[in-house]
């Protein structure tokens, strides 16, 4: 059981949004976390230090709020760990197969009004609503 | 150089944003798809707050012709709606009602420590360099 969190999810959707409008304005990209990371498995010299770049960036974000907080985030992870192997090969193959995720398709490709992000958007929710209602519901995970 | 630093400031906000939205925690993500059980509408909200910002950001966009710093603009402008589009997102979001987890939010949950989000991240570049390879015949 998680606590609705208004205040900060909307400070936290904001701060996501802005960083997507600036790197489109600041590196003319979409800030898709899919693309920047499987768009550089194999990227050529040139376009991999903006790719490293995001992802230090990415990384340090956690232990940034950490600091001006004075609270480290807690996360649980309850999958068991074959289950987030398959997860995880699926977001990844996934994601590539789709060309986008969350970030890319859900926040940028839904901004600019893109019917292909729409689409893609609405694909990866009712798959995702609908794993997660059989193993809560159907199966009783 | 100017990119390069850029690049890395704005990856900074957004996983800065991630994390105070509390999309870095899978519980709040699962439990917002969860909407037969204990609903956490939190998600909603940040993506509406985040559309909220990045529609009229890009409106702005739109009107340029180069970055602010005098580069190209890489913007896609594909819009078929294909199998690979759709069967791609359905794949991905199977993953991702599965673990809780998706690219971003499994990045910056790295540094918290937590073992899993290792073991999925490295399942998630596998699962990519295994559609490279497909992809590439």
């Amino acid at each position: 059981m998680t606590d609705f969190t208004p205040l900060t999810g909307l400070i936290g959707g904001a701060m996501i949004g802005l960083a997507a409008v600036l790197f489109a304005l600041l590196n003319g990209r979409i800030a898709g976390i899919s693309g920047i990371l499987g768009g550089g498995l194999g990227a050529v010299a040139g376009d991999r230090l903006w790719r490293v770049a995001f992802i230090i960036g990415l990384l340090a974000g956690p232990p940034l709020v950490a600091a001006v907080t004075g609270s480290a985030p807690t996360i649980l992870v309850q999958a068991p760990l074959p289950v987030l192997i398959v997860a995880g090969l699926l977001v990844g193959f996934g994601t590539r197969l789709g060309n986008g995720c969350t970030s890319g398709h859900g926040v940028c490709g839904i901004a600019r009004g893109s019917r292909r992000s729409m689409a893609a958007t609405v694909a990866f929710f009712a798959s995702a609503l609908l794993v997660v209602h059989v193993i809560r519901h159907l199966l009783g995970a | 150089m100017a990119a390069t630093l850029s690049s890395l400031l704005i990856g900074l906000l957004f996983g800065a944003g991630l994390t105070v939205s509390g999309m870095i925690d899978p519980r709040k993500v699962l439990n917002f798809l969860d909407v037969a059980g204990h609903w956490d509408p939190t998600l909603g909200l940040v993506m509406g707050a985040a559309l909220a910002v990045a529609v009229p950001g890009f409106a702005l966009v739109r009107r340029r012709d180069a970055t602010l710093l005098g580069g190209a603009l890489r913007l896609p402008d594909r819009s078929d709606i294909d199998l690979r589009l759709i069967g791609g997102g359905v794949l991905f979001g199977v993953g991702w009602g599965l673990a809780g987890l998706c690219p971003g939010p499994a990045i910056a949950a790295l540094t918290t420590g937590v073992p899993g989000v290792a073991v999925f991240v490295v399942a998630m570049l596998a699962g990519m360099a295994v559609h490279r390879l497909i992809a590439r015949r």
